[in-house]
C-alpha cells in the first residue's frame, strides 16, 4: 500500500462530503425552521419578511396564471366581430339598467337615513368598493384560498370583506405590498354569521372545504328553515357588512334523535369561476385610512 | 472559473423556480378538484436531482432557501417546507453516491420514500396550526412524484449536460 500525496488525499476527500458538516447543517437549519414555524404561527414578527419575499413569489404566481390568461386572450382573438358587437350591446343595455337601479337605490338610501334619523337610529354607512383581479389559486385542494392583485399599496387590510357580483366571496387573510390572499367562505376554516332573508333567523355558515358548500351550524330541529331560503350576511361580529347575499339553502335534513339538523347551502358567489372580485371599504374604514396609516398585519394559522 | 460556477448556479435556480411555477399552476377548469391531490412536489424532485448530480453545489442550504420561498409562495407557515426540504436534502446528500448507482426506477422508489417523508413532515407541521386527520391520500403526491421521477431526471440531465456542468 503506497502513501498518498497531499493532492491525492484532497481529491479523494472531495469525493466524499464531510459527514459531520451535514449533521450540523441539518441540526442548525432544521431547528431554525422549527423556530420559524412556531414564531409564524403564534406571532406576526415574520410578516415583514413574508411581504418582502412576495417580491420573488408574485412573478411566479403571475407566470403560473399565464396559460389561463392566454387561453382567454386567444378566445377573444378568435371571436368574430358579430360576437363582440353582441357582447358590447348586451353590456351596454345591462349598464343602463343597473345605472337606473343605482339612482333609485341612492334615493332609497337617503330616504332610509332620513327615516332612521327620525327614529333616532344611527345612519347606515355607505360602502366603497375596489375591483381586484384573481392572479392565483391555492393549489392545495383542501384549502380554498385565492390571490388577488391588490395589496397594502391599495389600502387593503387583513379582515377586509370581499364580494363578487353575486355575493360574499371571503375575507382577506394576508396582505403584501402588491397582492393579497383571500380565504373563501367555502374553506373549512371560515365561518360567516348569516341571517335567513325570509324570517331573520340568525345562524352561522361554515365552509366545508372541497364540497364547495356551506354548512349551517347548530340548526335546531324546530328551526323554520327550508330549501330555497336565501341567506344574507347578518353583520354580527363586525367582519362582514350587513345584507350581502351569502348562499341559498339546498339541503335540509332533520335527523330524528339528533339535536341539530343538517343544513347545507350553496354559495351565491361563483367561487370557482369569478375572475374579478370587489374589496369592500366601509365608511368608518375610509375615515380611518385618511387619518392614520392602514392596518397591515394580523396573526396566521389557526 | 467564477463565471462557470455562477452560470451553473443560475441554471439550477431557474429549474427550481420552474418547479415553483408548476407547484402553483392552476388545474384546468374542466378537471375535477380532486386531481389536485395528485400534484407532486416538483421543487422537492428538482432539489433531489441536483443534490444527486452536483452534491458539492446543491445541498442542505439550497434546500432550506428553496423551502422558505415555497412557504411564502404557498401561504404555509414559514419554515414548513424549509424543514421538510432540509430533511430530504440531508438524506439525499448522505446517500448520493449510492443513489447514482441505481437505475432510474430504483431511484423512483427512493423518491417515493423521500417525498413521503416530505408529505409527512408537512402534515405534522400543518397539524400544529389546526386539527387534521391523517389519511393515506396524503401520500398521493409522493406516488405521482415517484412515477414522474424518470422524466424529471431525464429532462434535468439533458439540461445539465447541455449547459456543460460536470
Amino acid at each position: 500500500m503506497r502513501n498518498f500525496s497531499c493532492l491525492e488525499v484532497n481529491r479523494i476527500k472531495a469525493l466524499f462530503l464531510e459527514e459531520t458538516t451535514l449533521d450540523y447543517q441539518l441540526l442548525g437549519l432544521g431547528l431554525l425552521s422549527l423556530v420559524f414555524v412556531f414564531v409564524d404561527h403564534t406571532t406576526n414578527w415574520l410578516d415583514g419578511s413574508r411581504s418582502a419575499l412576495t417580491i420573488v413569489t408574485t412573478p411566479i404566481v403571475v407566470t403560473a396564471d399565464l396559460p389561463n390568461r392566454s387561453a382567454r386572450g386567444i378566445e377573444d382573438i378568435f371571436s368574430s366581430r358579430e360576437d363582440l358587437r353582441g357582447r358590447i350591446t348586451g353590456l351596454e343595455s345591462e349598464l343602463i339598467f343597473l345605472k337606473v337601479k343605482t339612482e333609485k337605490m341612492a334615493a332609497l338610501t337617503s330616504e332610509n337615513n332620513r327615516l332612521r334619523g327620525l327614529l333616532g337610529s344611527a345612519a347606515k354607512l355607505q360602502d366603497n368598493v375596489l375591483v381586484a383581479e384573481l392572479i392565483g389559486v391555492n393549489p392545495d385542494p383542501e384549502e380554498q384560498e385565492v390571490v388577488i392583485d391588490k395589496g397594502a399599496e391599495d389600502a387593503v387590510f387583513v379582515g377586509q370583506p370581499v364580494l363578487d357580483s353575486r355575493g360574499l366571496v371571503g375575507q382577506v387573510v394576508e396582505v403584501t405590498p402588491f397582492s393579497s390572499r383571500i380565504l373563501l367562505i367555502s374553506d373549512e376554516r371560515h365561518s360567516v354569521p348569516v341571517q335567513v332573508l325570509r324570517n331573520n333567523l340568525r345562524l352561522i355558515a361554515q365552509g366545508t372545504g372541497i364540497g364547495q358548500r356551506l354548512e349551517l351550524l347548530h340548526v335546531s330541529s324546530t328551526a323554520d328553515i327550508k330549501v330555497g331560503d336565501q341567506l344574507l350576511s347578518s353583520g354580527l361580529g363586525n367582519r362582514f357588512p350587513v345584507g350581502y347575499p351569502v348562499g341559498v339553502v339546498d339541503r335540509v335534513d332533520f335527523k330524528p334523535g339528533k339535536p341539530f339538523a343538517e343544513v347545507l347551502a350553496k354559495p351565491n358567489a361563483q367561487l370557482d369561476r369569478s375572475r374579478h372580485v370587489l374589496l369592500v371599504f366601509t365608511e368608518s374604514r375610509i375615515l380611518e385610512k385618511a387619518n392614520t396609516g392602514f392596518e397591515k398585519s394580523g396573526k396566521r394559522g389557526g | 472559473m467564477g463565471d462557470e460556477k455562477t452560470g451553473g448556479l443560475v441554471v439550477i435556480w431557474i429549474t427550481i423556480v420552474v418547479g415553483m411555477v408548476l407547484a402553483v399552476v392552476p388545474m384546468p377548469q374542466f378537471a375535477p378538484v380532486e386531481l389536485g391531490f395528485l400534484r407532486p412536489d416538483w421543487v422537492a424532485m428538482v432539489l433531489v436531482y441536483w443534490i444527486i448530480a452536483l452534491p458539492h453545489r446543491v445541498g442542505i442550504l439550497t434546500a432550506w432557501l428553496a423551502g422558505i420561498v415555497v412557504d411564502v409562495l404557498l401561504g404555509s407557515l414559514i419554515g414548513q417546507h424549509a424543514l421538510s426540504y432540509v430533511l430530504i436534502a440531508y438524506v439525499a446528500t448522505s446517500l448520493y453516491q449510492r443513489l447514482r448507482m441505481f437505475s432510474v426506477w430504483q431511484q423512483a422508489s427512493i423518491l417515493f420514500a423521500l417525498l413521503g417523508v416530505n408529505e409527512l413532515v408537512g402534515f405534522w407541521v400543518e397539524s400544529i396550526a389546526g386539527l387534521k386527520n391523517w389519511s393515506l391520500w396524503y401520500l398521493l403526491p409522493a406516488l405521482s412524484g415517484a412515477f414522474l421521477w424518470p422524466w424529471v431526471f431525464l429532462i434535468l440531465r439533458f439540461l445539465r449536460r447541455g449547459v456543460g456542468m460536470t
